[in-house]
């Protein structure tokens, strides 16, 4: 039997197995969503923008590990997904974007709502496909979704022209896919993870550096197996929080620029880094010739262009991260009479040192809530059982520092974009795949209105997605570099004319709070737990905290500033109170 | 440091976008191209000829590897021996005094003659760079209208 394009289209989603779709409609789309009408394996969630409907998607697949899926028109419809394939195409998140476009014969005319959208979107995705005939429509979404999820994961686009979406044809799912010029390597090779092993052996100082590959391939169990059995401690990037337990005693806490005194220090120390899934970003390594500089580098990492890419790497293993630890995990269960304990216990003691020298604290201000103590108070109130998403800048930094993750998929920021409007779409995108979760957006007052209009999203599905702004009145990080490093001229950083939080949640029909004593913050956070509906809270917080420790650009990790009274370096004199607004 | 970069492609639009996109997304000229469809035409062969620091060629070529369209890719830089031809159309102004001297140097260089006029010889030259770029110097004091060159084309050789 012949179906239309755009019956094909829906048939090869049930193929996939897709049950969710993010989007927006218009013209070119019309005959797709009028089969999404008639059915009802798949729902489709209206966003309110098409940057919306991408973080959500991109939400929703980091949160379940399926690909995400979103379905825009042509023209402004895909040009707005841009900046979300972009963010998932930085941190590798698999992702099937589905434009619209206008009809073939129309292609290259300038006509209404017309973009090259597979010409904008060739850099930041990591393949993507005009399908000019609906002869090779399910072939390609076949090959789409295996790209997408397959080797290093990242965002597929599809770009179809309206006549492709009427036009029939017979329908053939193909069974498999083979790309000559995509054959990932997932088995390390096996010589090269006894080298690695061998290294570990005999390593005196060895640390395991994690990062997003380990959440992306599910190696979180094979990870703690290893760190575990042989007593290595564990930093992670921001990418990686949540592979291994933030409360476990092995766990470092974050590296980098606002990483931890312990992870930087013993990074810097150490004579073997073992580095899982992750690409040695520059907030990562600070200044780069003095980054680690006694360390050998073993590198796992499925990707060869992420090897050797920022960083010399001694010993590569190109591979999937989780088989890559099963095979060291099996080879080290062979290798008995390893005292691994004692072999570790002075480098263990060391670290310690370290970590009681600098634990991380933040100040208190008589009368004013410190932003930390907020993700302290979530992380404390959801048990550390809640999903995260953040924004950018201050708010996604003390996120990271001040909530220990426990589960991988549990933390979910644009690491590698930056992109301020991530975190509340992509809350809604978790909720969706996580129903039965708590899922809280750490928000600041700027990035937070990127995508606000999401609201109406959230409160049309009741979905009890959780929105604590961290509410400063400042552009936060933007501004705390100005103070640190402009004599704090605060050029373009204050938001004086913020909206009314509260009134604006209750105009989207969610519940607003707003929280000006610390003594109610825990009661705020266990409302909004409880209530079943959209809350935004509106922590109104110490308008210059800062996020410390800092290693300022270009500077080695291990020249901290720490603002905890012991460090080197004081910070200016703070003058947030003499700005009025 | 200069390197020949070979490139086996599928043979679909869009693909010579995505390989100029990884040099121009990181600042490098593509100093020659040369694209044409293989044996099997599904296939196409392209010969990339670009400069830059070793560490960064590396990471092209990794990045070459990764589009999903790229079958193959080598770079000739280094050990492997090759073969490296270019063909060049050189129109050179031949007025009665100059005629006998360019066809001298189209014998020289073992090249021919494809166009002729009573003012001008179009010349073909094949061969590896350095001959291409011999022949010219050699023709220009005679007065040289255009230069047409096609960038080399490379092969390993058989071992």
């Amino acid at each position: 039997m012949k179906l239309s394009g755009a019956e094909i289209f829906l048939e090869c989603l049930r193929r996939e197995k897709v049950d969710t779709i993010f989007g927006y409609p218009g013209g070119v789309l019309l005959n797709i969503y009028d089969v999404l009408h008639q059915q009802r394996d798949i729902r489709h969630i209206l966003t309110k923008h098409e940057q919306g409907a991408v973080h959500a998607a991109d939400g929703y697949a980091r949160a379940s590990g399926k690909p995400g899926v979103v379905l825009v028109t042509s023209g402004p419809g895909a040009t707005n997904t841009v900046t979300g394939i972009a963010t998932a195409f930085m941190d590798s998140i698999p992702m099937v974007v589905f434009t619209g476009q206008v009809p073939m014969s129309m292609i290259g005319n300038d006509a209404f709502q017309e973009a090259d959208i597979v010409g904008i979107t060739r850099p930041c995705t990591k393949h993507n496909y005009l399908v000019s005939d609906v002869s090779k429509l399910a072939s390609t979404i076949k090959e789409a979704f295996h790209i997408a999820t397959h080797g290093r994961p990242g965002p597929v686009l599809i770009d179809l022209p309206k006549d492709v979406t009427v036009n029939q044809t017979e329908f053939k799912y193909p069974a498999r896919v083979d790309l000559k010029g995509f054959k990932p390597n997932y088995e390390g090779n096996v010589q090269q993870i006894k080298r690695a092993l061998q290294a570990i052996k005999k390593a005196e100082r060895p640390v395991l550096f994690t990062g997003g590959g380990v959440i992306l391939s599910n190696a979180a169990a094979e990870l703690r197996k290893l760190a575990r059995k042989t007593q290595i401690p564990v930093t992670s990037s921001l990418m990686g929080l949540g592979a291994y337990p933030g409360e476990d005693p092995l766990f470092l806490g974050m590296l980098g620029m606002h990483g931890t005194y312990a992870a930087n220090m013993s990074i810097q120390n150490t004579d073997l880094i073992i580095a899982v899934g992750a690409r040695f970003d520059d907030r990562v390594t600070g200044k780069i010739e003095s980054f680690a500089p006694k360390a050998g580098i073993v590198h796992f990492d499925i990707d060869p262009t992420s090897i050797k890419k920022n960083i010399r790497v001694d010993i590569p293993v190109v591979g999937d991260c989780r088989n890559v630890l099963k095979e060291m995990n099996r080879l080290l269960a062979a290798e008995r009479g390893v005292p691994w304990k004692k072999k570790h216990a002075g480098w263990l003691a060391q670290i310690e040192e370290w970590r009681k020298a600098h634990p991380m604290t933040y100040r208190e201000r008589k009368g004013k809530i410190p932003p930390q103590y907020v993700v302290e108070q979530i992380h404390k109130l959801t048990k550390g059982e809640a999903i995260i998403t953040t924004e950018v800048g201050q708010n996604q930094m003390w996120a990271a520092q001040f909530f220990k993750f426990k589960h991988p998929r549990q933390f979910l920021s644009s690491g590698g974009l930056g992109t301020m409007g991530y975190g509340f779409p992509a809350a809604i995108g978790a909720q969706f795949a996580c129903p039965d979760k708590v899922v809280f957006d750490i928000a600041g007052d700027g990035s937070i209105q990127m995508n606000i209009q999401e609201l109406a999203t959230a409160v049309q599905h009741r979905l009890p997605v959780n929105v604590a702004i961290l509410d400063n009145r400042f552009l936060g990080m933007v501004r705390q570099w100005q103070q640190l490093f402009y004599d704090c001229r605060y050029s373009s950083t204050c938001l004086h004319s913020g909206p009314d939080f509260v009134r604006l949640a209750e105009a989207y029909g969610a519940v607003g709070l707003r929280i000006t004593e610390k003594a109610d913050v825990p009661d705020a956070i266990r409302e909004a737990i409880a209530t079943k509906n959209t809350v935004l809270l509106d922590f109104i917080v110490d308008r210059e905290a800062n996020v410390m420790p800092m290693v300022p650009a270009g500077a080695s990790i291990d020249e901290m500033m720490l603002d905890d009274g012991k460090g080197k370096k004081s910070l200016p004199k703070q003058q947030a109170d003499k700005i009025t607004g | 440091m200069r390197h020949t970069i070979s490139v086996l492609v599928e043979n679909k639009f869009g693909v010579l976008a995505r390989v100029a996109g990884l040099f121009s997304g990181r600042g490098f000229n593509i100093e020659t191209l040369n694209v044409a469809p293989t044996l099997d035409p599904a296939y196409s062969q392209m010969t990339i000829v670009t400069s830059g620091d070793d560490r960064i060629l590396e990471q092209i070529s990794k990045q070459l590897n990764r589009l999903i369209n790229v079958i193959k890719v080598t770079d000739y830089a280094g050990d492997v021996t090759y073969l490296n031809r270019e063909l060049v159309l050189i129109k050179v102004t031949a007025k009665a005094e100059h005629r006998a001297e360019a066809l001298r140097i189209t014998d020289i260089f073992r090249a021919k003659v494809v166009d002729s006029g009573p003012a001008h010889y179009t010349i073909e030259v094949t061969g590896n760079p350095a001959k291409i770029s011999g022949v010219i110097e050699m023709l220009r004091p005679l007065g040289i209208k255009s230069v047409v060159r096609t960038g080399p084309v490379a092969m390993a050789r058989e071992r």
